[in-house]
């Protein structure tokens, strides 16, 4: 697209008429949307798309908003396709198509949509996921933060038995698939200017989940800690499944730069957001396996700790000093301490 | 990072321990002031590495839990007035007055805005002329240089837009007050490092005389705090009571006389409630009269009138240390982090917060 800048419009900006179901609308869907997103089923023009689908089928959806909408290592676009197709993978299936809402704020520049959307469809691409159908709404300048977008996703389960936390029992092995935190440090490094070296991990996990699957590893339960991180996403398994949860502190990867930045706003790595990892409950004797498979294609995880039976609900950390503590869930979003 | 992974090095605090249980051959109470040392002390289980025969009493500082609840409301009130931006440190937003905390007021249309620097908030005033700016300076020593170098920026400015909504705390008469107290238990204190810092070690070498208890200038790292419950624990088995500074990496005998220059223009000692200790003579600071139109409770005369702490919160038994949080009858009951009915359990720095994010595994309420 970027040959023939700005196709699709004569407006250099979102305007009200984007939205308003009238030429200008259907030139921003023809020539953005239905362009990027080449499927045949958005080709049809229709209300809806018709999928043929085998099996149990796993489905899933997110809102996404996050400012700046561009940051080092991804933008709102592949937050948004990665987060459903994640989600999928964390119910064992394989993502087969998506539904995309846009709710577009009247003065976004077509640009940076045009490069969210490109960035959309790659991402898809990359996990073999189509873009079906999908909606755009426009609200006046002031009511919206740039562009939200609402992904919808299903797709065919192809674990053996799907995971999922009732599963879990004591003993399992817990893993992360890779460093914690980078996905949160590295956008709230982009909002407040500060100088890190550092991305965002928002990125697919598909291929690595699916390959546990194929390698046959008991996997009980998975989740991808977005929101609230690596805490609060053993906090929810250990109260749905109701069991207990210890991890030894040194064992969870946190980059040094992440650390660092935590350090400085007094914030705990391992309640911040990733966007591009996941935490495994797996088979004690399956671990090393999953270890080596995630390994063997380019990952770096870690087993961090085990289920304990009790107390249900409650994650014990061990610290790196001998120390023990709660890793509570956190009542809100963590806010920077005074002192 | 440095200066700080050297003082969470495995080996390096062993050592320090090993001292500390060797040396502690008496039951010892420490009470370490700071929240931030609180912090520290919860988050990696120091009580349960320490010989059980030194009691840690976490002290009452931790400026977002001893903020006086009038003050609270008078914020969440400003806050909602039309016109207004109110900034704060992150933590403050989610402390609740009579009606919600900030963030709620926030969700009711009030501009609150968190910031890093009080300094952010002078700009913020001069960028948008057509607002009334209040900072929301909550914070011990530590934090009134940065908001009385806000105020002599604001004043440079020439800006009629910001304003001040002051609640300083200063840590040595509250430390006095403690040990006045004929119920103290306290035998000897860590002092706040990074208050120490600003003010340096003046106000100790006193009240060390003066109560016999060790005062030991105590950093925010699990090596710092061993080595401040070491050089307490011996100053007690020798009978010593004096003024020691194992932070001097950071803490000047004098201080930071820059910053305390800025908190002297600006500001006045004077008496002031603090939150679970009722009012703290010389315990806070107050805006000269020379700077009185910054201050912001003139501006938004708010009347919240008289404000009373909940009647079953064992606040200020736990604050001067002589109850553990668990032994609170409503911890953990009708009081929680997400609820909390006093101080010490509004911020994670605050004792009964501490110990219930941290500690709850071990010790249940009875």
């Amino acid at each position: 697209m970027s040959e023939c800048p700005l196709p699709f419009s004569d407006y250099d900006r979102v305007v009200l008429a984007h939205g308003g179901g009238g030429r200008v609308m259907l030139r921003l869907i023809e020539d953005l949307f239905v362009r990027a997103f080449a499927d045949p089923a958005l080709a049809l023009a229709h209300d809806g798309a018709f999928l043929r689908l085998a099996g149990p089928v796993a489905m899933t959806t997110d809102a996404f908003t996050v400012k700046p909408l561009f940051f080092p290592g991804g933008d709102i676009g592949r937050l948004a396709v990665s987060g459903t197709v994640n989600d999928l993978a964390m119910c064992g299936a394989r993502p087969h198509a998506l539904a995309v809402s846009f709710v577009l704020e009247e003065g976004l520049p077509l640009v940076e949509l045009e490069r969210i959307v490109a960035s959309m469809a790659a991402t898809a691409r990359e996990v073999g996921a189509r873009i079906v159908t999908g909606d755009t709404k426009v609200v006046e300048r002031g009511k919206g933060d740039g562009v939200f977008v609402t992904t919808t996703g299903v797709g065919e389960v192809v674990a053996p038995e799907a995971p999922r936390p009732s599963r879990v029992r004591p003993g399992d092995a817990i893993l992360v698939s890779g460093p914690v935190g980078e996905h949160g440090v590295a956008v709230m490094a982009a909002r407040e200017r500060l100088e890190v070296d550092l991305a965002s991990d928002a990125a697919p996990v598909v291929a690595d989940v699916l390959a546990l699957f194929a390698a046959g590893v008991d996997v009980r339960c998975l989740r991808d800690p977005t929101r609230g991180g690596f805490a609060s996403v053993l906090n929810e398994i250990a109260r749905t499944a109701g069991v207990g949860a210890r991890v030894t502190e040194t064992a969870v990867p946190v980059r040094p730069e992440v650390a660092d930045v935590c350090e400085l706003l007094g914030l705990d790595p391992l309640y911040v957001a990733c966007e591009g990892r996941f935490v495994a409950f797996v088979a004690p004797g399956d671990a090393d396996r999953a270890l080596a498979v995630l390994r063997a294609r380019g990952g770096a995880p870690a087993r961090v700790g085990e289920v304990v039976a009790g107390p249900p609900g409650v994650v014990v950390l061990e610290g790196p000093l001998g120390g023990e503590r709660v890793l509570d869930l956190l009542s809100g979003e963590q806010l920077p301490r005074i002192c | 990072m440095k200066y700080v992974d050297e003082f969470r090095d495995p080996a390096r605090v062993r050592r320090v321990l090993d001292a500390l249980w060797r040396e502690t051959t008496r039951p010892w109470t420490v009470m370490e002031i700071c929240g931030g040392q609180t912090h520290t002390i919860a988050r990696f289980g120091i009580e349960d590495l320490v010989p059980p025969a030194l009691t840690l009493v976490h002290g009452p500082g931790c400026p977002v839990c001893v903020t006086p609840l009038e003050t609270i409301e008078a914020a969440c009130r400003i806050a909602a007035l039309p016109g207004v931006i109110l900034c704060a440190f992150g933590d403050m937003l989610r402390v609740p007055g009579l009606d919600g905390d900030l963030l709620a007021a926030r969700a009711r249309g009030a501009d609150v805005r968190v910031v890093t620097s009080p300094v952010d908030a002078v700009r913020l005033a001069a960028a948008t002329p057509d607002r009334e700016v209040v900072f929301y300076g909550v914070g011990f020593e530590t934090t009134a240089p940065a908001t009385a170098t806000a105020a002599l920026l604001a004043r440079r400015l020439g800006l009629r837009n910001f304003s001040l909504l002051v609640a300083h705390v200063r840590v040595p008469p509250a430390m006095e007050m403690l040990l006045a107290d004929p119920e103290n238990r306290v035998q000897a204190f860590l002092a706040a490092g990074h208050v120490c810092t600003v003010e340096g070690l003046r106000d100790y070498p006193a009240l060390a005389a003066r109560f016999r208890v060790p005062i030991v200038v105590t950093g925010f790292e699990p090596l710092d705090l061993l080595l401040g419950l070491l050089a307490a624990v011996r100053q007690l088995s020798a009978g010593r009571h004096v003024v020691e500074n194992p932070y001097d990496r950071v803490v000047a005998p004098d201080g930071n006389p820059t910053a305390r220059a800025a908190v002297d223009a600006v500001y006045e000692v004077a008496d002031r409630p603090w939150r679970g200790l009722g009012v703290v003579p010389r315990g806070g600071l107050a805006l000269r009269s020379a700077y009185a139109d910054l201050d912001a409770r003139r501006r938004f005369p708010v009347d919240v009138g008289a404000v009373a702490e909940p009647a079953a919160c064992r606040a200020a038994d736990v604050l001067r240390g002589l109850i553990k949080p668990v032994a609170c009858p409503e911890f953990g009951r009708a009081c929680t982090p997400d609820h909390p009915l006093g101080a010490p359990m509004v911020s994670t720095e605050g004792a009964c917060a501490a110990w219930f994010q941290h500690r709850r595994h071990r010790e249940a309420p009875r």
